[in-house]
């Protein structure tokens, strides 16, 4: 089973990569770019029965590795599963 | 006194901070893999700098599960004095024996360079012999030492004067222009509560020496040399 973790900065956190890329696209004249947060995408491939259980671990190693909870928030998303 | 410096895949910092203490200093120093269980008989511990894993997924994410990380809880759970620097600090805020975390710095950029921090206070193992407001000029080397964390635990840091360093001018002020990563509050180092584990950025094992440009740091090593000399036990 195929999870998918995206991990960003949280809303609250300056994302400094983030602002060096708009103000490139700024440069190259995509003045509609409003803001870019960049961030972090992990495919996990668990050896699990159900799509339940793939992402109750899934959201457990986002938790506990994947993300750091101090300056971080992750989604998680499960192959097959429209979550 | 013996000094237990943990060595990461990656560390690069350990052999100055071996230099530090067993060369400039004459202290016992042990260099401690970090694949082993025990520090030994170790009075006070050094976490290097340095990029340990390769700074792969955040910096320090991946030393934290190193197996030496569990002695060294137990070490500064019993009050023992530990000291991360740079990477070193990184590991103890992704171990959880440190808050915060760090960002990358607001301009980009890797600063390698001298600047000047602020001792606030120096009831910590590492800055007995520090006077609060003494200036030290020591370097920086670091891509990610933006420290944040969120408005309540910089308010519990402030009311638990745990700021035990601070980005400053050469005089002490504490100024925007001194602040060389974008750090809240200017600040290059903080304590754990209990205040034996001590975290900055800076590097004071590279100032050691007049001739390599400050010898400034030394007071860091210098301070928990005296303070397990004079209590003989590493309570502080």
């Amino acid at each position: 089973m195929k999870a998918r973790v995206f991990v960003t900065l949280k809303p609250s956190v300056f994302d400094p990569q983030g602002r060096a890329i708009v103000e490139a696209l700024h440069s190259l004249g995509y003045g509609q770019a409003n803001d870019v947060r960049q961030g972090k995408y992990f495919v996990l491939d668990l050896n699990v029965a159900s799509a339940a259980e793939a992402e109750k671990m899934a959201k457990e190693i986002s938790d506990r590795v994947l993300a750091n909870p101090v300056i971080e928030s992750f989604t998680v998303e499960i192959d097959g599963a429209a979550k | 006194m013996k000094f237990a410096v943990v060595v990461f895949p990656g560390s690069n910092c350990d052999h100055e901070a071996q230099y530090t203490t067993e060369t400039v200093l004459g202290q016992d120093v042990s260099m401690v893999w970090h694949r082993e269980t025990s520090l030994g008989a170790a009075d006070a511990v050094i976490l290097p700098g340095g990029f340990s894993h390769g700074d792969y997924l955040r910096t320090g994410a991946i030393a934290r599960f190193s197996p030496v990380m569990s002695a060294v809880k137990a070490f500064a759970d019993r009050g023992g004095p530990v000291l991360g620097i740079c990477n070193g600090f990184q590991i103890l805020q992704e171990s959880g024996l440190l808050p915060g975390a760090m960002l990358r710095n607001n301009d980009l950029r890797f600063h390698c360079e001298f600047v000047h921090i602020r001792v606030e206070h120096a009831d910590t193992p590492f800055t007995r012999l520090c006077t609060p407001g003494q200036v030290l000029k020591v370097p920086i080397s670091h891509g990610e030492g933006n420290f944040f964390a969120d408005p309540d635990v910089m308010a519990r840091l402030e009311r638990d004067r745990r700021v035990i360093f601070r980005y400053s001018t050469a005089t002490g002020e504490i100024t925007d222009a001194a602040n060389p990563n974008g750090s809240l509050a200017n600040i290059a180092g903080i304590c754990s509560e209990k205040r034996n584990v001590v975290g900055l950025m800076p590097h004071p094992e590279r100032a050691c020496d007049t001739r390599l440009g400050s010898d400034e740091g030394l007071i860091l090593f210098k301070s928990v040399i005296d303070v397990l000399a004079s209590s003989g036990t590493v309570a502080v």
